[in-house]
């Protein structure tokens, strides 16, 4: 009973991180419907943000996070305004072009700053080791990484559910043009929700770093997981990319648990059998 | 220069359409330059000409029928592993193995293409690159079969022809490559300049409209990515033949991109585009890649963005725009 | 008497609460010229989708003469001779009015699935292509990419387009729209010298128009017929005067 049910912990910790990573670009993408492939290259600058911080400038491990958070929805503030938005009516095509490519340099400049090896963080000594609950041994870090993205998710339900933003938000996604025809500003609740979406990619990528480490291949790496989160929760919904990612983690972890021959393989098969059954998602309305 | 006009008779106007331009003659007469300039270059050259072939085939689904696909390695890579596992069992015979490659990549393109021609948008491009992951995850669990991730050694071909060795220096691997892409080409040719490739610019150009015309789209679509998987699958076929080897490579993430930038960089839906690009990208790479890939991607990068941005429709669309400012017409 | 070319039998639909056809019950005789009026918003551009099939009706029938063809896909319609226009115009902005009737005509033809021999071969589908742009006097502009023509020829070739398909009923959603009122005329010449054989229903806002050449009109609001008849019996019934007349110039 016992690998189980910690293969199902460590399963959920790594879908919370995949959640954190993803959420951002399913609600930008159900908005905007711009196929952002950079999005991990934000994540990953949080990613480096955090490794400096405490390598070279001793910072506390926590400390960073926000800093990271910050830097993250910063950069992307700049790239929505200088080249994404340009993009907002053309081709799928040309924006799979655009953001791949500056995924390319994201990386390219990441292998020339911090080199192509594992970047070596020591997360503080009360983050490490594990906890005894009621008889299951589950890892301090684990514990804490479920616990800012389960913090993160009610606080983006409710700031949805209950704020004005939030409500601007709902509609901009619901329908664009009645949005606008209501007088809210689209564009501009779009690139707070870009920057915001990206932000808690870069805090996802200085999380994730324990987990999974951090190499300039991170970009490449965790869009395609974070893209199969998307497609599978459908569009625009917080709810459905945190089903997906949950369901998403836990297989991984288990079928690398259970099955390590098969490598990712299931993943892609749950991924395509779920979009050819419903191609809007499992939470997608459109 | 331009026949366009009011009094022009339809008939003469498409042929004039489709006629072969000096400039296309020229272009496969500088083929066979690598023989006599760069002799120390054809497996490079050869290396081009399976890209181009690669790229010739995305194009056909991309560039015509605007299907954006970002795991058509998965084809190149079933191509490549059924040649070189028919060399390495005791079957070297090079044309019936590239018939197997590209045969073995059909059947699975036709199996794929009922569920691409469902799709479009994220969903599409989501799909295709699972289905890339997929195959690239295969062949690495399968390694009793493909060598995992060491690769597939112990590939051995026969003769072209009984005749024609494969030698270091490139020059039979050359001379196949080049000769298979232009009868492919020839064939691809004649298929845009057919009713079915009419039928597949109107799918890119306005894919609501064609049910609206009676056409049905998804059959077109079926038909056009399977013919694609089977060039695909020739081209994997090629590699794995002349380079007596194969790796997972063949299927991965990144040759899906670099044959999309490469036919981004040489224009989509103009056959040549595929080619020009291919001779850039990989003269290019040779030069400049060198021991440090990371700042080549830097570069590609930076092309990508500029492309999109500036040129539009790539090197050959740029081209054309010059022509027509050159002869005082508008763009 | 022959059936009818298209008839409807209670259909409806609807998106959410919001009813856009409810119960929808009509038929057009053989060789007809029928309008569809109603103010913005009635469900006409609706009905027209769910006749072609690019919506799906939650209950009832379409007939296509006798036969059903509820269920059938818009491209299956359309080779059983139930073809529309579109009031955006929904055509191939890089084709030119040449390639894109020449392709209607092989689709149409069954030969837009041969990819071995070029379209040079097929003369005879390049002739009635050729043929169909002249009689829309769209000769002159046939060589330019779709793209690069005046509005109002770009709306004649949406008709040239549909015309290439051979259709029995054409259905014609605002063929004018958007067409400034001096260039209308000619869409409407045109419209009114169309086979007698092809059924038309036509979606249509111009009045004198739709009074000159309509043998029997159909009003709709709110997503339901209000009533059907002569172009007199339409206009001489109050109910069409208040939700309609009287909301366009009252």
């Amino acid at each position: 009973m016992g690998p189980v049910i910690g293969v199902l912990f460590d399963g959920f910790a790594y879908g919370m991180l995949l959640f954190l990573l993803s959420v951002g670009l399913s609600v930008t993408l159900g908005m905007m419907n711009f196929v952002n492939l950079a999005h991990c290259a934000f994540a990953m600058l949080g990613g480096y943000v955090t490794v400096t911080l405490i390598n070279t400038y001793q910072w506390p491990f926590l400390a960073t996070l926000p800093v990271a958070f910050l830097a993250a929805g910063a950069a992307s503030v700049l790239f929505e305004r200088v080249l994404y938005r340009r993009l907002y009516g053309a081709s799928d095509l040309d924006q799979v072009l655009l953001t791949i490519g500056l995924a390319f340099v994201a990386v390219a400049v990441a292998a020339y700053v911090y080199g192509t090896v594992q970047q070596p963080v020591r997360v503080p000594a009360y983050l490490r080791g594990s906890v005894t609950v009621a008889g299951l041994t589950l890892g301090t870090y684990r514990l804490f990484l479920v616990t800012v993205a389960l913090a993160v998710t009610l606080v983006l339900v409710l700031a949805l559910e209950y704020t004005r933003f939030g409500a601007q938000v709902r509609a901009a996604v619901d329908n664009q043009r009645m949005a606008r025809g209501l007088g809210i500003n689209v564009g501009l609740v779009f690139a707070i929700t870009f920057a915001l979406g990206s932000g808690l990619a870069g805090l996802g990528g200085a999380l994730a770093i324990e987990i999974v480490g951090l190499d300039p291949s991170f970009a490449f790496t965790y869009l395609i997981y974070v893209l199969i989160v998307v497609s599978v929760g459908g569009l625009g919904s917080i709810g459905g990319s945190f089903a997906a990612a949950a369901l998403i983690g836990i297989s991984d972890v288990a079928g690398k648990y259970y099955a390590p021959q098969l490598g990712a393989f299931l993943i892609y098969l749950v991924m395509i059998v779920l979009l050819m059954w419903r191609p809007v998602g499992l939470f997608g309305r459109r | 220069m331009s026949i366009v006009g009011a009094v022009t008779e339809p008939h003469a106007y498409l042929r004039s359409q489709t006629r072969w331009r000096p400039v296309e003659l020229a272009f496969w007469l500088a083929t066979l330059l690598p023989y006599v300039l760069f002799p120390d270059y054809l497996v490079l050259a050869s290396a081009i000409a399976i890209t181009a072939l690669f790229a010739l085939s995305l194009d056909l689904i991309l560039g015509y029928a605007g299907i954006v696909s970002l795991g058509h390695a998965a084809f190149f890579g079933l191509g490549a592993y059924t040649a070189g596992l028919a060399a390495k069992h005791g079957w070297g015979e090079p044309i019936s193995g590239l018939a197997l490659g590209g045969l073995v990549a059909g059947i699975v393109g036709y199996g794929a293409s009922l569920i691409v021609a469902r799709f479009r948008h994220l969903a599409l491009i989501m799909i295709t690159l699972g289905m890339g992951l997929l195959l690239e995850q295969a062949a690495n669990s399968a390694s009793w079969l493909t060598g995992g991730a060491d690769g597939l050694q112990g590939v051995k071909m026969w003769p072209i022809f009984d005749v024609f060795r494969f030698d270091l220096y490139g020059k039979t691997a050359y001379g196949y490559s080049l000769g298979v892409l232009f009868i492919v080409f020839l064939v691809a040719r004649r298929l845009i300049n057919s009713p079915f490739g009419l039928s597949l610019r109107g799918i890119r150009e306005n894919a609501l409209r064609m049910p609206a015309l009676g056409a049905p789209s998804r059959a077109h679509i079926r038909k056009i990515y399977t013919i694609a998987a089977v060039i695909a699958g020739f081209a994997g076929a090629l590699l794995a033949q002349t380079t007596e080897t194969v790796s997972l490579e063949a299927f991965g993430f990144q040759r899906s991109a670099d044959v999309l930038v490469i036919l981004i960089l040489g224009g989509t839906g103009r056959l040549y585009g595929g080619l020009v690009g291919a001779i850039i990208f990989m003269v290019a790479r040779d030069q400049f890649s060198g021991n440090t890939p990371q700042f080549w991607y830097f570069w590609i990068g930076i092309l990508l963005v500029a492309v999109v941005m500036f040129l539009p429709n790539g090197v050959l669309g740029g081209l054309a725009r010059l022509g027509a400012l050159l002869r005082g017409r508008a763009p | 008497m022959s059936a009818p070319a298209l008839s409807t039998r209670g259909l409806d639909k609807r998106f959410g609460s919001l009813v856009v056809a409810r119960d929808i019950e009509f038929s057009l005789p053989q060789g007809a010229r029928y309008a569809l009026i109603g103010p913005n918003g009635a469900g006409k551009t609706t009905l027209i989708n769910l006749m072609t099939g690019m919506l799906r009706p939650d209950a009832g029938h379409i007939l296509l003469g006798d036969d059903e063809i509820t269920r059938l896909a818009p491209d299956q319609r359309v080779r059983r001779g139930l073809v529309r226009t579109f009031q955006i115009n929904t055509l191939f902005p890089h084709l030119n009015p040449l390639e894109a009737v020449t392709l209607a005509v092989c689709e149409r033809q069954g030969i837009a699935r041969t990819w071995w021999r070029p379209i040079t071969s097929y003369g005879a589908a390049v002739d009635e292509a050729y043929a169909i742009l002249g009689s829309l006097m769209l000769s002159a502009d046939c060589y330019r990419p779709t793209r690069e023509l005046p509005y109002g020829r770009q709306r004649l070739l949406e008709i040239a387009l549909a015309l290439a398909t051979r259709p029995k009923v054409l259905l014609l959603d605002e063929p004018a729209a958007g067409v400034p009122r001096d260039e209308s005329r000619e869409l409407f010449e045109v419209i009114a010298g169309l086979p007698g054989d092809i059924t038309v229903l036509f979606i249509e806002h111009d009045m004198n128009f739709v009074f000159r050449f309509a043998s029997r009109i159909i009003v709709m609001v709110g997503g339901g017929i209000l009533l059907e008849g002569t172009p007199h019996e339409v206009a001489a019934d109050p109910r069409v005067r208040e939700v309609y007349l009287g909301a366009r110039h009252g």
